[in-house]
């Protein structure tokens, strides 16, 4: 079970991920220089458990989770 | 037409009418003049060429013993003084095409004379040699043998005179991922805008740069429960430990590194570093997280979100990396992930 954690999205359905993530910026993709130090831990985990949460999630096909 | 173009064809056991799988280690054995296909493409050829010679050998002496069979073979053929070889076609018998690319290939480097195979495009010789080998696309099974045969001589005779081949579709070979400039009538941008209208119009249009093909697989089914599941963390941004050892490309690359964190908890800018250079690498090399999520992923580790983390993490940069060679890393790293364990796979990209 993989799922993509990614910047540009179209590429990651591309080449075929199932379960994708949108990140934040391509050079920072889990991690946000404008923010504090703790608000950008926040948000990283914000994300990854995202990606948890999707590994948890019954998919059809290739799936973006959104929000 | 001045000299008549020496010819020697490469068959296997079975269109050298030596025999079914049965004769398979049949080892490299030659005989003057066409046998069995070569007949037909002799009659093709007509007053252009000749075939002088044609060289067998069994499809699984070939692929036991590659190299003794590819010195055997090739002596043969070198005796004969070719201007040209002919191997196959080979349809899609596996065996047979690895074989017939293997001879085009070694014939066209060391020979230094022109060589054609055929074969079907889901033949794995097309796969392992149309970069190297000029494959004429053909039917499945033998019933497209004189469409073959009248496209391999056709491009073989064109290649031994020096003539200039057309496209890969006009000429019926498989494309072999060979640019060459030319001027074109119309410019860049006005020929773009003409494709797409054809596009929106729903009409047929040609790409003049077909994308690669990309594999899918089916969903895997949800994991219920990842307290219990190893987790291991993969990125295409180049988090590498500082000082890249190693050398993981900044483009193009042609390897990836797997990195002990074995207690490790956090990657701290002085550690590590990112060796992508495909986005400015300021902020990954401030703070490497905000790539390569270890910090948080530790945390759930430790709260009991996940099992655990996999003692190893993975790292290529993903900057114009060819995507054969993205799948080759990638099936090296399934197998050492499937090997140990690991049922979990977070890859971040830039």
């Amino acid at each position: 079970m993989a799922v993509h954690i990614c910047s540009i999205v179209p590429i990651s359905k591309t080449v075929g991920a199932n379960r994708i993530i949108p990140a934040v910026a391509i050079p920072h993709p889990l991690g946000d220089p404008a923010k504090s130090s703790e608000e950008e831990k926040a948000l990283r985990r914000a994300l990854v458990e995202k990606a948890l949460r999707a590994m948890k999630t019954k998919v059809e096909g290739q799936t973006v989770f959104e929000g | 037409m001045g000299n008549r173009l020496r010819v020697v064809h490469y068959l296997n056991q079975f269109f050298g009418q030596i025999g079914g799988e049965d004769k398979a280690d049949t080892e490299p054995l030659k005989r003057d003049g066409a046998v069995g296909p070569g007949v037909l493409f002799q009659g093709i050829f007509g007053q252009e060429a000749e075939i002088v010679g044609t060289v067998m050998c069994g499809d699984n002496y070939f692929n036991e013993r590659t190299e003794a069979a590819k010195e055997a073979v090739l002596a043969m053929i070198e005796g004969y003084r070719p201007d040209l070889l002919l191997a196959g076609p080979a349809f899609n018998a596996g065996r047979y095409g690895m074989a017939c690319g293997a001879i085009c290939e070694e014939v066209t480097g060391r020979l230094e004379i022109p060589a054609v195979t055929g074969m079907f495009p889901e033949n794995p010789g097309v796969e392992s040699y149309r970069k190297s080998v000029y494959i004429v696309e053909t039917k499945a099974s033998s019933v497209g043998m004189r469409d073959a045969a009248r496209k391999m001589a056709l491009l073989a005779v064109k290649l031994a005179r020096g003539e200039p081949l057309g496209f890969p579709e006009e000429e019926g070979y498989l494309p072999r991922g060979i640019r060459r400039n030319f001027f074109g009538s119309e410019r860049g941008a006005t020929r773009a805008v003409e494709m797409l209208l054809r596009k929106m119009k729903g009409d047929a249009f040609v790409t003049e740069y077909p994308m690669p093909a990309f594999d899918r697989v089916d969903p895997v089914p949800a994991i219920g429960n990842l307290g219990e599941v190893t987790l291991a963390l993969i990125t295409s941004g180049g988090i590498v430990p500082r000082g890249n050892p190693d050398h993981v490309e900044s483009s193009s690359a042609s390897k990836y590194g797997r990195y002990d964190i074995r207690g490790v908890e956090r990657l701290s800018p002085d550690s590590y570093e990112t060796a992508h250079g495909g986005y400015d690498p300021t902020y990954a090399n401030e703070d490497p997280h905000r790539v390569l999520p270890l910090d948080v992923v530790r945390d759930l580790e430790r709260e009991g979100a996940i099992g655990e983390l996999y003692p190893y993490y993975y790292a290529t940069v993903g900057n114009g990396t060819s995507v054969a060679k993205a799948r080759g890393f990638a099936q090296e790293i399934a197998k050492d992930l499937v090997r140990d364990g690991v049922k979990a796979v977070i890859i971040s990209s830039t």
